[in-house]
């Protein structure tokens, strides 16, 4: 087994709203990206994906809270780290995060190269522009963004064009860990490509060490990293490899994710998209039990009494229902 | 589910934005005929003029040149009056369901909006209020929870929801959804899908998605048109265009999306 470059266990982590009430949106999730890994995060939306995000790298401020568990960076723990010691020796060394529709919240009236000096000179003060204007340069054409960007302002790049550029940015300082969350998801696919191949070079020349990738677009979920895990309602409810999950899958609900997905191939077009029926559950006062009993289809009496853990099922896979594997499997063959 | 009416036309369509140097032909001359009951999809990469054909359908935007007809006659949207007329005919629903409300309306005013706009405003409430439960239950919204929330307290998914049962009390002839499903997780995707298919076969509506997504495209139309540059490069059934398309540019968005059996070729780009 190769050296573990993020190992996270049991996280929990809260928002507290206006109204003082919890919503735990981080319910004890556990994780491990080994070196030259990625791990794909896929649920629906407000499942938790972003707040999973965030919490993973340490940093908190209100209104989210960091409750229990750990985060081990590279052998390092960081859980329970000052939040300004995170900002100042974690954030884009160690672990950087591009968040979600990161490039409309450019500032519009630097230039790119204001952005970059900014990054690097929050952790290294003593740097030169001259010596940050090579480095970027530098870094900038091995990832194919010619020079030019770095003198231009983001409203004179494409959408394409400004996402690839706030992606070398974030990894300027060749973190450990980049996590990426729906980096692609408002571009076209033509631009999409783009920014995945940029992703997957980071890893291919050593810049970044692991990747964590979140998106609701399966298929692209399925072409970029090698293992996915599922979430629902602040938990994971399976984790495999990308084959095992969109093929094989195990939880219910993995499946019915699955069987919606919609690529063009032959054959689409005769099959009925799984629509789950309902919606997730408050996550103010989640139910109990299992928290997609009121929507699965296989639902039995002791499945709203009980709350089941991940259950092994073998070669690091994992999932979290109360019905057996092999129950699970024959109740989908005799659907067909 | 189709029949030969034809519902909507164009002929040389077109629009330019600014002039010399900054001008821009978003839309370059396309010719269309949409069917009754007929699912359409535009698709195409960003900037290929999409929004703006959008736009012009919808009268929102007027061509520079070109004729639009609307049920078989040259449409005339000249006066408020005749404008307001055609929109009875003709809605939306954009990307994102916040903008699409105004945020200081509550969800029952903007439901009651839309009875008013289909001459339903002297009804007496009982009716009216049935009229909107049943709109929600169409969607699978509970009007009693929704009742006295503004529609920035409703959860993205509740918004979606919310927005297509308005198209249902509004029951228009066509419905222009411009990139309705991109942000959204794959199931909530399906119900969407869904409950629009069900408009169509509820009250006849001729649904036309503008997206670029192929495969969305590919899943849902009967017709699909291939935008680039503002024009339409290809078009015909979604069989022929998807499975066997002609032009290298359909072949390029079609190879750009991700897949599940073929390798996705990520040194073309
Ligand atoms: N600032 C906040 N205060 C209180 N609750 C919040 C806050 N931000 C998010 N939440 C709640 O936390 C839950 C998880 O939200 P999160 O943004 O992590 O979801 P997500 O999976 O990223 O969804 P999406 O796919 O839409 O981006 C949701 O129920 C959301 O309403
Ligand atoms: N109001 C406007 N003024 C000037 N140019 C415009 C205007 N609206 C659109 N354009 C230009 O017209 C072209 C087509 O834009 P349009 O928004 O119709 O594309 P689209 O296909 O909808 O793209 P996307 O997928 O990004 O939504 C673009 O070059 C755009 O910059
Ligand atoms: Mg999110
Ligand atoms: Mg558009």
């Amino acid at each position: 087994m190769s050296k573990v470059i993020l190992e996270v266990n049991e996280l929990t982590t809260n928002y507290v709203t206006r109204f003082r009430e919890k919503i735990y949106a981080v319910d004890h999730v556990s994780l491990k990206v080994e070196e030259g890994k990625s791990v794909g995060i896929a649920g629906e939306s407000g499942c938790g994906k972003s707040t999973l995000a965030l919490s993973l790298m340490g940093y908190y401020f209100a209104p989210l809270h960091y409750s229990s568990g750990e985060i081990i960076v590279d052998g390092r723990n960081i859980s329970g780290m000052d939040p300004d010691d995170v900002r100042k020796t974690i954030l884009g060394r160690e672990i950087s995060y591009i968040p979600q529709a990161a490039m409309n919240a450019l500032n519009p009236t630097q230039r790119v190269i204001n952005f970059i000096e900014d990054v690097i000179q929050a952790h290294y003060p003593k740097t030169t522009k001259k010596e940050i204007y090579e480095l970027a340069r530098e870094r900038f054409e091995l990832l194919g963004l010619p020079a030019e960007v770095l003198r231009k302002y983001p409203v004179e790049l494409s959408g394409g064009m400004k996402q690839r550029t706030v992606i070398a940015t974030s990894v300027i300082l060749s973190p450990k860990v980049l996590i990426a969350d729906e980096p692609s998801s408002a571009l076209d696919v033509t631009s999409q490509k783009m920014v995945i191949k940029m992703i997957m070079d980071l890893m291919n020349k050593g810049i970044i060490k692991a990747l964590i990738f979140i998106t609701h677009e399966l298929p692209l979920l399925y072409n970029v990293t090698d293992d996915i895990m599922v979430m629902y309602a602040g938990q994971i409810v399976e984790r495999g490899t990308a084959e095992q999950m969109v093929f094989d899958p195990i939880h219910p609900y993995t499946r019915a994710l699955m069987g919606s997905i919609i690529v063009p191939e032959a054959g689409l077009r005769d099959v009925k998209l799984a629509a789950i029926p309902g919606t997730p559950p408050n996550l103010k006062n989640p139910p109990s039990g299992c928290r997609f009993a009121d929507r699965c289809k296989f639902v039995k009496p002791e499945c709203r009494a009980i709350s089941v853990g991940l259950r092994d099922a073998g070669e690091g896979r994992a999932y979290r229902c109360i019905i057996p594997e092999e129950d699970l499997r024959k109740a989908y063959q005799s659907e067909g | 589910m189709k029949d030969n009416t034809v519902i909507l036309s164009g002929r040389g369509v077109t629009k330019v934005f600014g002039f010399g140097a900054n001008k821009t032909v978003a839309v370059d001359h396309v010719d269309f005929t949409f069917r009754k009951g007929e699912i359409i999809s535009i698709v195409g990469e960003s900037g290929s003029g999409k929004t703006t054909l959008a736009k012009m359908l919808l009268g929102l935007v007027s061509p520079t040149e070109g004729e639009i007809y609307f049920d078989g006659e040259l449409r005339d949207i000249r006066t408020h009056k005749k404008k307001r007329e055609y929109w009875k005919n003709i809605q939306a629903i954009f990307q994102d369901p916040f903008s699409s409300y105004n945020i200081f309306r509550k969800v029952d005013a903007v439901l009651l909006d839309c009875i008013r706009m289909r001459g339903g405003g002297n009804l007496p409430y009982d009716e009216k209020l049935e009229m909107m439960k049943r709109a929600c239950s169409f969607v699978n919204l509970k009007f009693e929870e929704l009742t006295n929330k503004y529609p920035f307290e409703l959860s993205g998914g509740q918004q979606q929801r919310l927005m297509i049962a308005r198209i249902f009390l509004l029951s228009p002839k066509i419905l222009l959804a411009d990139e309705p499903t991109s942000m959204i997780d794959a199931c909530s995707r399906a119900t969407i899908l869904d409950m629009l298919m069900g408009l169509r076969n509820d009250i006849g509506m001729t649904p036309i998605f503008i997206t670029h997504d192929i495969g969305l495209a590919y899943y849902v139309s009967d017709t699909v048109y291939i935008m680039e540059h503002g024009r339409f490069v290809e078009s015909g059934t979604a069989d022929q265009v998807i499975l066997n398309p002609k032009e290298a540019y359909t072949r390029r968005l079609l190879s750009d999306v991700p897949k599940l059996h073929e390798e996705w070729d990520l040194s073309t780009v």
